[in-house]
């Protein structure tokens, strides 16, 4: 399948005064048409920033300071503000994590849905109208309770209206940043089939970004496993939760409880993440690496494609792959 | 029959009810609009209500109270109930003349400082905070000294004052709306700047101009009069509150008071007006301040 968008060598800084918080840092990615990415990392590890620079819209004081962002052939690093503004929301949309917070106040449901499809689109009054009441129908709300306010909707209620927004458009990617995380469980499971029925009839590629990696493993095809700026490892969501190869994915996938060992003692990943103004050298999951050598402390390991289509940042599998 | 009755009285206490207000604020709020509109309607209507032409001379200088002048006549033989009438009409356009530019001016600078930031914002804020850190009224006479005599020049000496209250308010808030998660939403769906200061941003600031203006308002009739009573105000046969006060005071050490009594209750009373108003709405929208 074609590729939808990539990204080479990415990098976004954050200039503080205390340092240049370096959030993402050299990261590679690719997505194909259709494809379901699942971006998982613990907080801090830039996943949000990156979703973010994706539609160059990091805040200040943040800048993309290097590499490439490659959608249909053109630069949306380098590429001039008025351009990158009509993608937005058309060909790369995005939902947001707090549906309270995301919605204007004072705006009518409709209202919001009806700036979106018009900022991009030039349709008469009518057709917009009648848009926004298939959309509403699409995500589950019934169009007449387009006419209330954002305050008169529920948690679960309002994130359908972000993800009506969404897709309002038809975009090629939606990106998804932690859109479920303020959701009780079980609206979370609703809103998630809803998102893979959505997917499905508009054909959208979707970059779903979270730290719940068992959520993600619901929805993904494939998963990139980022850790201090960095994806450690980028794999088919099937062969990643059987083999996750990097020392950090073991960690991580360790420490996710088991229902059926009921007295196990919960594993975790010791010491904490590195500080992004002064990462370690070499590697930076070194520190707390489990089998560490000495050359990982030197050397920044680099992305190896252990077999088609499984990358993973470690030295451990460079002599295999030779 | 009784029933009826009964009920009838129910309804009538309910319907008195609900005219009423229930809370202190309320009567605040209530009795300061009466205030203001009752001005605001002589102002309106004063060629109608005024028994004389404010202007003419049309008794004895400094009659007494009476029937023929109901408040009296004043040095020059005019009659100073309809001088107070014509006057609320100075009082209201000044005060919302100079209202109305301090915060067009005030909300949008505030709006553009708070969203641009950068160089902008620092300069702007600079010349608000420096205008503010003057007392307001010296800087109101340099303003008219400078400007000289009329009811626009005055509205402008008077709107330099409370520009930056406006600003300083409408900024804070941008600064804060600026970066929260549903204006960040408006730039991810592609919106311009311009749409989204007018329409995500601006109706949430509003909201909060009310009771400033309100109280801005108050402070307006007062910086005016004084303004008058200096003679910086209006030029001199124009019906005026402050000018009438000042001119009355000659005389007070005669026991003459009616010249002045009656334009400085004026003031008083449309001063009162704008406050009640003020606090009472400030009373009613803040939680904080309820008990």
């Amino acid at each position: 399948m074609q590729t939808l968008l990539e990204v080479r060598n990415l990098k976004v800084y954050y200039y503080l005064e205390d340092g240049i918080v370096k959030a993402v840092d050299g990261v590679n990615f690719f997505i194909r048409k259709g494809e379901t990415v699942g971006l998982v990392g613990e907080s801090g590890s830039g996943k949000s920033t990156f979703g973010l620079s994706l539609l160059r819209l990091v805040p200040t004081p943040g800048k993309i300071v290097g590499g490439q962002i490659l959608f249909n052939g053109t630069d949306l690093a380098r590429v001039e503000e008025r351009r990158i503004r009509l993608l937005r929301g058309k060909r790369i949309s995005m939902v947001f994590q707090d549906p309270m917070t995301s919605l204007n106040p004072l705006m009518r449901i409709e209202e919001h849905l009806m700036e979106t499809i018009r900022i991009q689109e030039r349709l008469t009054q009518k057709e917009a109208e009648r848009r926004v009441k298939t959309l509403l129908s699409e995500v589950g709300i019934p169009p007449e309770r387009g006419k209330d306010y954002p305050h008169q909707f529920s948690g679960g209620m309002r994130q359908r209206v972000g993800i009506a927004l969404g897709i309002a458009l038809n975009p090629d990617l939606l990106i998804a940043d932690e859109f479920t995380s303020a959701l009780d469980v079980i609206v979370q499971f609703q809103i998630l089939s809803l998102m893979k029925k959505l997917r499905a009839s508009h054909n959208m590629a979707m970059i779903f970004i979270s730290h719940d990696i068992s959520l993600v493993s619901e929805i993904a095809d494939k998963i990139a496993l980022m850790y201090a700026g960095q994806i450690v490892e980028f794999a088919p969501a099937v062969a990643f939760f059987e083999e996750h190869l990097h020392p950090y994915s073991r960690g991580l996938l360790d420490s996710v409880p088991n229902i059926e060992l009921s007295d196990q003692t919960l594993s975790y990943i010791p010491g904490m993440p590195p500080d992004l103004i002064n990462p370690p050298s070499g590697c930076r999951f070194y520190p707390r690496c489990p089998e560490a050598e000495d050359k990982c402390r030197e050397k920044d390991p680099p992305l190896i494609e252990v077999k088609p289509e499984y990358w993973v940042k470690c030295f451990k599998y460079e002599r295999k792959r030779r | 029959m009784i029933d009826v009755k009964y009920s009838l009285s129910k309804h009538i206490v309910s319907g008195i009810r609900a005219i009423f207000p229930r809370r202190t604020a309320e009567y605040f709020a209530l009795i300061g609009l009466i205030l203001i509109l009752s001005i605001i309607v002589m102002a309106i209507f004063a060629p109608l209500i005024a028994p004389y032409n404010p202007i003419k001379k049309v008794g004895d200088i400094l009659e007494r109270p009476s029937n023929k002048f109901i408040l009296g006549t004043d040095g020059l033989g005019r009659d100073i109930l309809s001088r107070i009438i014509f006057g609320a009409r100075t009082a209201i356009l000044v005060t919302f003349l100079a209202i109305s530019i301090s915060l067009s001016v005030g909300v949008f600078l505030g709006l553009l400082s708070g969203y641009i930031g950068g160089k902008f914002d620092s300069v702007f804020s600079l010349i608000m905070d420096a205008v503010y850190s003057f007392p307001g009224l010296i800087l109101a006479i340099v303003l008219t000294a400078m400007l000289g005599p009329g009811i626009v020049n005055t509205a402008i000496a008077i709107a330099v004052i409370y520009t930056p209250t406006y600003f300083r308010m409408v900024r804070g808030l941008v600064l804060s709306l600026k970066e929260s998660l549903f204006v960040e939403a408006a730039r991810a769906i592609g919106a311009r700047d311009r749409t989204i200061v007018f329409k995500y941003i601006f109706p949430n600031v509003i909201s909060s101009v009310p009771i400033v203006l309100s109280l801005n308002a108050a402070d307006a009739v007062l910086t005016l009069a004084a303004l008058s009573f200096l003679g910086l105000g209006l030029p001199a046969p124009t019906p005026d509150w402050g000018f009438d006060l000042k001119a009355g005071h000659a005389y007070l050490a005669a026991k003459i008071w009616w010249p002045s009594t009656f334009p400085g209750l004026m003031i008083v009373i449309l001063t009162l007006g704008f406050s009640l108003l003020g606090e009472g709405i400030n009373e009613l929208l803040n939680p904080e301040l309820r008990r």
